[in-house]
């Protein structure tokens, strides 16, 4: 009897219960979610924010070196004005992205035929020789940076190797002693395609690692020697890892700052090296905000045509079978 | 060879006898493995040929080495009389329809089935009228624009026949045209892919593993078990004259049943079944002789069940253990004394009531069949 009357007459759950409930229902899956909103939000939204506003600052001599409304208004426009009048700027921007570009088409270049190459070994060469291509992140970036100063300088036995090649190819008075490779562009377009190649191989290797190869014999099939299918069937359905590669090399490699500063022209500065400097020795905050966030914008261009093709090839997948 | 679509239809009864693709001891071995061993065939111009076999049998091997993707390890490949040793997929006058169809997925329907023709020497012209007429053919004309992810599986197989069929080879080889298809679309599609075959008159290699569908689509068959030819033969050769076990049981359903020779006159034999539980007389086969072990086979449907003692030369009497009703015929499974269990096919030709059938388990039945119906098997 008295069993009946407690199934009818509703008791409130205790509130700690409420929230058990809640949380086995959706909690975890929304917990998942939200980690790495959270991360983003206060280790990459929030530091942009700051660093957009300090951008419309001005510099004052005061700590932090930064005040707003010193001029007329609140907001000041003069970094960004200056970013495009002041030719260290622009100049820095244009050397950053030939630098870039030239070191993401040197590693596309020398990373699709080793992509491809890794696709087409058997199983067992494959994982060994995607351990080498791995490896030398196992050793400090900067040690390796520090092992090619070595490399180019000019009493080096590569130096000197490259030299007697030089010497012996071209007329006696058109000898040289010593190759001047340190300090210049082609240094820093020589390191980063080395620290960077696995990051062009990577998602290349993934992509092609996918595609049929019965496309390439029905290719053949069709009266197409091995170049034509290359060109017809591998290469157009290998754009998004060509793409994906791509931006994981001239996006880091357009604001690197250590391989410049270490190998590279110091009187031809690249942008993440303008920015340490303004905000380091110059101690102009305000200015190397604008600069970044100039450098943040251009790079969005790119990161937004990325995803766009991305989103495209997933979208695709989507509707296949 | 002008225009595929109106060459003169060629089958195989008015084929030029002459073999067109002769695989002359061909074997392809991978490492230890014998995927083929020692395959001869002669094909003629304009037949469907059928290769039947299970998987690992070494079918697809073989129409790998006609296409040219694996080079044979011994023996030797003519098409047209033209030795194929050494000549790239690229150069063969051959063209594959790929089991997974193969479709460029970069490529519109157009482009895909103009792909091949890129490398003929014809002008643009030509070449948009012929991609035109191969849609036409496979009647997907207005589907020219789309994507091949756009289109349905059925529609896919067409373009992918179309593509194949453009650059008009002398032979086209299908590696299991239809088993990406449904049953209703595949039933569809079988005559459809024949008249095709007939509209253009190409040869056709079908590698299969379904027997229904090579019966009903080829002119003739190879039977291949492990990497070898067990049979060749039309399919009314191969189901009705089996010459060895392996065909015997891999097309169809068969009995079978250990027999010893007691005495061969003229056409016909007298053979000792035990199993059947004495003498039975079959057609003889030739090769045989008096004490000779073989094997006895019998269709099921060549099996007739009845109430009373059949007046057939052979008869067994037994019970029945199982009924299968399928509708249009029905399964009756007959242990004899000696335990054997035979299978018996009976068409369900007159519309009767469960009870009014011939037999229900249990019942005691005869199972007669004509000597023609018994198959000897030496093999």
């Amino acid at each position: 009897m008295s069993e009946s009357v407690e199934a009818k007459t509703f008791t409130p759950p205790q509130r700690s219960a409420r929230i058990r409930r809640w949380f086995n229902r959706r909690g975890w899956a929304d917990l998942t979610i939200a980690t790495p909103y959270v991360w983003l939000t206060i280790f990459f939204l929030l530091p942009f924010m700051i660093v957009t506003a300090m951008s419309f600052a001005s510099r004052t001599p005061t700590s932090p070196p930064f005040s707003f409304g010193v001029h007329d208004s609140f907001l000041n426009f003069e970094n960004f004005a200056r970013l495009f009048q002041d030719d260290l700027y622009r100049r820095a921007f244009l050397i950053s992205i030939r630098n870039a570009a030239l070191a993401t088409l040197l590693c596309l270049l020398i990373g699709y035929p080793m992509a491809l190459g890794l696709t087409r070994v058997s199983r067992s060469a494959r994982n060994i020789l995607l351990m080498l291509v791995i490896l030398p992140f196992w050793t400090s970036f900067l040690l390796r940076v520090y092992a090619w100063m070595g490399l180019m300088g000019t009493n080096s036995w590569f130096n000197r190797l490259l030299t007697s090649i030089y010497n012996g190819l071209v007329p006696d008075d058109w000898a040289i002693r010593s190759i001047q490779m340190m300090h210049t562009n082609f240094a820093v377009v020589l390191v980063t395609v080395y620290s960077y190649l696995p990051f062009m191989i990577l998602p290349l290797y993934a992509n092609l690692e996918k595609l049929d190869l019965t496309l390439d014999e029905a290719a053949m099939d069709l009266g197409s020697r091995p170049y034509r299918v290359f060109l017809d069937v591998t290469l157009p359905l290998s754009i998004p890892g060509i793409i994906a590669g791509a931006m994981l090399v001239f996006i880091p490699a357009c604001g690197e700052l250590i391989i410049p500063g270490l190998v590279g022209n110091p009187s031809q500065p690249m942008i993440g090296r303008v920015i340490s400097d303004e905000f380091a020795s110059a101690r102009d905050w305000p200015m190397a905000s604008a600069v970044s966030v100039a450098l943040l914008f251009l790079m969005v261009g790119p990161m937004m045509l990325y995803t766009h093709f991305e989103a495209k090839a997933q979208e695709k997948k989507a509707m296949e079978p | 060879m002008q225009a595929g679509v109106q060459a003169e239809p060629v089958r195989a009864s008015a084929a030029d006898p002459a073999p067109f693709i002769r695989i002359d001891g061909v074997s392809k071995y991978f490492g230890t493995f014998r995927a083929v061993e020692n395959v001869s065939l002669t094909i003629r111009k304009g037949e469907i040929f059928a290769l039947l076999g299970g998987s690992g049998c070494g079918k697809t091997t073989l129409l790998r080495m006609l296409a040219g993707f694996e080079e044979p390890t011994k023996g030797r490949v003519f098409i047209d009389g033209q030795d194929m040793t050494g000549v790239p997929a690229y150069d063969r006058p051959v063209n594959m329809m790929f089991q997974s169809y193969a479709l460029f997925p970069h490529m519109t329907v157009e482009k895909n089935v103009g792909y091949g023709l890129k490398h003929e020497r014809m002008t643009d012209a030509q070449r948009k009228d012929r991609v035109r007429e191969m849609l036409d053919l496979v009647q997907l004309s207005q589907f020219a624009h789309r994507k091949p992810h756009q289109i349905s599986g059925g529609q896919r197989q067409r373009v992918a026949l179309a593509r194949a069929l453009a650059r008009q080879p002398k032979l086209l080889l299908l590696d299991e045209p239809l088993a990406a298809l449904d049953k209703k679309l595949r039933e569809h599609t079988q005559f459809e892919l024949m008249d095709i075959q007939h509209k253009t008159g190409t040869t056709f290699i079908v590698v299969t593993h379904d027997q229904e569908e090579a019966m009903i689509l080829s002119d003739r068959m190879a039977v291949m078990d492990k990497g070898e030819v067990k049979q060749v033969g039309s399919p009314t050769e191969v189901y009705e004259y089996p010459t060895n076990r392996f065909v015997a049981g891999f097309i169809g359903s068969i009995n079978f049943a250990e027999a010893t020779v007691l005495s061969v006159s003229g056409d016909l034999a007298a053979v000792d079944v035990p199993a059947l539980g004495g003498r039975v007389t079959a057609r003889a086969v030739p090769g045989i002789a008096a004490g000779q072990a073989l094997t006895l086979a019998v269709r099921p449907e060549k099996l007739t069940i009845s109430r009373d003692r059949p007046d057939v030369p052979n008869a067994v009497r037994g019970v029945v253990s199982d009924v299968g009703y399928f509708g249009r015929d029905s399964l009756y499974k007959v242990r004899l004394p000696s335990g054997t269990v035979l299978s018996a096919h009976s068409a369900n030709a007159r519309r009767a009531a469960e009870a009014e059938r011939v037999a229900t388990w249990e019942d005691e039945v005869w199972l007669g069949f004509d000597p023609s119906a018994a198959i000897l098997l030496t093999g």
